[in-house]
């Protein structure tokens, strides 16, 4: 039987070598492969020799005092960003209004299909708001019930928030966004432990009900269908089966709101 | 017994050193370090009691990817600085050689190097900051070093000759 210290190095011996990561059965295998292979040994000390040069130009990084904005107790929660939000806010009324325009110049035409527009709109909601740190949303998750109200009244017919948590996702709020036709749309956003950010966008439609359609940009993805005259868009990340475990669950909650609502009227 | 807090303000000198070797800019790097820290405790509950370091690496990472994503989309970047090269024999020459090696490398891959080598991460708390399998976390170490290599050897000759 051939002994552990017996077998041929990798490359990734090597690696795990220079990074204290390797078994310790087989360090013993390693050195003396080095002793007879001057390329490996040759390597393994440019490798060190990088790690020292990246150690010796940043480690003095971590000496240095904290600055001020970085003390946890003296952290303002006023935004730092407050102007590029303002920037932001312009940049979307400016896109809106230009796609307003060109829809209303189009109407002549044959009007975009609205699996189209609309997941376009709703990524571009989630990708200039997904990477915002301090105002995200316009109410935060705490008033999940006024933001619920908030949100159908303004849209126009009831609206449930998703409980998306069996997902990893944990509300963290929502907006109110113009569409370009000028009506209103919801766009409720969930964010998992690590930081990455789910946005659901809904709207009233004229268009007939669909099922669900996968899109993406630009390491974006959506995923779109139409529920009883309601657009829905899950944006995230572009990873399809990841999203569509996303809008899955969030169709399942928010079908039942629609046979309510169809009950009721 | 230290508190959710106490921890996270423990981690901060390593977390701007961690942001600084991945941005080259202090200002840009601490503007970093503040999100992560605001996201940190606004997410608190969301902290579910693993490795909070490796999770304040993560958020920061996730964060430095949207960064260079939203700078991707505008029209001009912004190099590292050139035109202040330091005198070949001087000290900083050989920091101001690996950040420019480091510079070259794909997010991914230095990512991966400085989280192992500054921040003596293991490769299975690199995969889980990464959300990918560790021999993923290994080849992106391994291409990182040859690329650093590489660059180091053909791209400063002149530095060769006076070492």
């Amino acid at each position: 039987m051939m002994m552990n210290k017996d077998l041929p190095v990798t490359d990734d011996e090597l690696h795990a070598y220079v990074d204290g990561e390797l078994p310790a059965d087989r360090r013993a295998a390693v050195e003396a492969w080095l002793a007879g292979h001057a390329d490996d040994a040759a390597r393994v000390a440019a490798w060190r020799l990088q790690a020292d040069a990246i150690r010796a130009r940043y480690s003095n990084v971590a000496g240095q005092p904290i600055p001020p904005k970085l003390q946890l107790a003296r952290m303002s929660y006023a935004s730092r960003r407050w102007k590029l939000a303002a920037a932001a806010a312009v940049i979307v009324a400016f896109f809106l209004g230009g796609f307003a325009g060109w829809m209303a110049h189009d109407t002549g035409g044959d009007a975009p299909e609205p699996f189209d527009h609309l997941t376009a709109q709703a990524l571009n909601a989630h990708k200039l708001y997904a990477v915002e740190v301090r105002h995200p949303v316009e109410v935060a998750a705490a008033d999940a019930e006024h933001l619920q109200r908030w949100l159908s009244k303004r849209v126009g017919c009831p609206l449930r928030t998703p409980n998306l948590e069996a997902q990893g996702l944990h509300l963290v709020g929502g907006r109110l966004l113009p569409t370009p036709t000028g009506t209103a749309a919801a766009f409720f956003m969930y964010e998992n432990a690590s930081g990455d950010r789910f946005t659901l966008y809904c709207t009233q439609t004229k268009a007939p009900n669909s099922a669900m359609h996968y899109n993406a940009a630009e390491k974006a993805g959506a995923i779109y269908w139409v529920d009883s005259n309601v657009a829905y868009v899950v944006s995230g990340t572009n990873e399809r089966k990841q999203l569509w475990k996303v809008a899955r669950a969030a169709y399942e909650q928010i079908e039942p709101r629609v046979s309510q609502h169809e009950r009721a009227s | 017994m230290i508190g959710f807090k106490e921890e996270v303000q423990l981690a901060i000198p390593a977390l701007r050193r961690y942001a600084r070797a991945l941005t080259h800019d202090a200002d840009v790097a601490d503007d970093l370090v503040q999100d992560t820290l605001v996201r940190a405790l606004r997410s608190q509950h969301l902290f579910n009691g693993g490795e909070l370091r490796s999770w304040l690496y993560t958020i920061l990472t996730n964060l430095n990817r949207n960064r260079l994503r939203s700078l991707a989309r505008r029209p001009a970047i912004t190099a590292i600085g050139d035109n202040d090269a330091p005198d070949a024999s001087s000290p900083e020459a050989g920091g101001r050689d690996i950040e420019r090696a480091l510079a070259t490398l794909l997010e991914d891959q230095r990512t991966a190097l400085l989280l192992v080598v500054l921040e003596g991460l293991s490769y299975r708390e690199v995969a889980e900051v990464q959300g990918v399998p560790i021999g993923t976390v290994m080849s992106r170490v391994a291409r990182a070093r040859l690329q650093i290599r590489a660059y180091l050897e053909n791209e400063r000759p002149m530095l060769r000759r006076v070492k």
